[in-house]
């Protein structure tokens, strides 16, 4: 039990001392969510647009397709990943194995249902009247298209919420496409399970804080854009 | 609020190109030299302590992937590495006869040593390693395996086949981990059983411990217990991608005068951990 203390203290050792690996670990963190998320948002919202506000053929087929996605392991996502990346895959040559960017597509992928299914929830949800609104007074295709993003905004925050949160914790594409390297790839989450492996818990916990720390501060600044919308 | 949108479109772009940019520079796979590994090496530190070593002298940057000995070479077959250090004799033969790897060279080696509790509940404490297995095996004392197809792994099973010519699978006392030697040490000390594990890993779980495990070494010392560890160069010709020449640097100044001396010289609670034996 005595770990549990230690690694409360340790937490703010590694913080306020400046501790080198950790300030690495969270850096990688913090730029591959970041690359993951931007892409995963840029992708995800009109997707989730369309899905939410167009009628097609398939359409339900689709939705079904997108929640069932909801549920992809990070490991087999990892697995894929590694399959097309590595040397041999097909995707080889762009030598996207064991860095950040290589991460930063699994979890793009892992983020991607969240904010496609969540954007085309928001999106449904919306008053039906809007459109014929928007519509009646002139509004082009693209005019509907953000003024609808713009009304579903606070559903939109959810989705970016969520994904992040994913995104943030998830260790099975860390580990596999990123390989763990020290000073390179090594986030907090494949961090913790390395600690945990050496038996050092301590520091794994304190790992942790740090990482809750992270979330903490986003949520923080996205409530703050809620107020303000 | 269109140019709300636009802008906040502007600006996720802005920052997308920014962090594509700032995440790559250094990371390419092609800047270092990519280095598949045991955990063995990387857990003990030993890599910590000669990679800057390497580096200084060559100028060469090394980053390392630790896993086991199996995924290790998997890597490499992968071309996904440019150079491993490993530690299973006979599958690295193999490995090379099959292709995938170039100039295997002996660098150095440990032993691996049987732990367990003090009760010792399987009495096995001085005993040879066969004697050890068979008592194992006859009280069902619990053991935990590695289970991942590492050099560790390998080693274990092995000496099962030889000594009891079977290897245990389902049977409840017998706890495959699938994960790195001390994790696998500890899981086995939480259930107060037996391992069997590299001493270098040993010393530093003693050391984790501050120098008083709850388990400690019950056998030790059988011919049959030596652990040899090779650098392995990835074949260039079937990987043309592979930084051959800084591989072969690595190889040649850990098996060179200096590269042996600094093996030799690594050290955890004033034990040696690795014997460099190059050339042998």
């Amino acid at each position: 039990m005595d770990f549990i203390v230690a690694g409360i203290v340790k937490a703010f050792q590694l913080l306020l001392q400046g501790d080198r690996e950790t300030y690495s670990a969270v850096l990688a963190t913090v730029q591959v969510s970041s690359l993951s998320m931007s892409v995963s948002l840029l992708i995800g919202i009109p997707l989730g647009y369309c899905l939410g506000y167009a009628d097609f053929p398939g359409r339900r087929s689709i939705r079904t397709v997108v929640d069932t996605m909801l549920s992809l392991p990070t490991v087999f996502i990892g697995l894929l990943v590694y399959a097309f990346i590595s040397n041999r895959g097909p995707l080889g040559e762009y030598g996207l194995l064991f860095t950040l960017s290589g991460i930063a597509v699994g979890q793009a992928i892992l983020a991607l249902p969240i904010v496609i299914a969540l954007t085309a929830t928001a999106v449904e949800s919306l008053d039906r009247p809007l459109r014929l609104t928007l519509l009646s007074l002139g509004a082009s295709g693209r005019q509907v298209f953000l003024t609808s993003i713009w009304e579903a905004r606070l559903g939109l925050l959810v989705a970016a919420v969520t994904a992040t949160g994913r995104v943030l914790t998830e260790v099975g594409i860390s580990m596999m496409v990123g390989g763990n390297i020290k000073w390179h790839t090594r986030t907090i989450t494949t961090a913790i399970a390395l600690e945990t492996n050496k038996g050092q818990f301590a520091t794994g916990i304190a790992l942790g804080l740090v990482l809750l720390a992270i979330a903490f501060a986003v949520n923080l600044s996205l409530s703050f854009l809620r107020r303000r919308a | 609020m269109q140019n709300f949108v636009s802008g906040l479109i502007r600006k996720i772009t802005g920052v997308l190109f920014f962090l594509t940019f700032v995440s790559q520079p250094g990371y390419g796979a092609d800047q270092q030299l990519l280095l598949a590994t045991t955990t063995s090496t990387d857990n003990t530190g030993l890599l910590d302590y000669l990679v800057p070593q390497f580096t200084e002298k060559t100028g060469i940057q090394v980053k390392w992937v630790a896993t086991g000995t199996g995924k290790a070479l998997k890597l490499g077959e992968n071309c996904d590495a440019d150079v491993l250090m490993v530690h299973a004799p006979e599958a690295e033969k193999t490995y090379v006869e099959a292709g995938f790897g170039v100039n295997r060279r002996q660098i150095m080696y440990n032993d691996f040593v049987f732990i367990g509790p003090e009760s010792d509940p399987a009495k096995i404490k001085g005993r040879d390693v066969c004697a050890s297995l068979k008592a194992i095996m006859e009280k069902k004392a619990v053991f935990a395996s590695r289970g991942d197809n590492s050099g560790t792994n390998k080693k274990e099973i092995s000496l099962w086949t030889t000594c009891t010519e079977t290897v245990p699978e389902k049977q409840p006392w017998y706890l495959q981990t699938g994960q790195g030697m001390l994790a696998t040490i500890n899981m086995a000390a939480e259930r107060g059983g037996y391992t069997m594990t590299d001493r270098g890993t040993f010393i530093k779980y003693e050391a984790n411990h501050n120098g008083s495990p709850p388990l400690r070494i019950v056998v030790e010392g059988d011919d049959s217990l030596m652990n040899q560890y090779s650098v392995i160069e990835v074949n260039p010709a079937r990987c043309p991608k592979v930084q051959n020449e800084s591989a072969r640097s690595f190889g040649d100044w850990l098996v060179s005068a200096e590269g042996q001396k600094a093996i030799g010289s690594f050290r955890l609670l004033d034990k040696q951990l690795f014997t460099p034996n190059a050339g042998n």
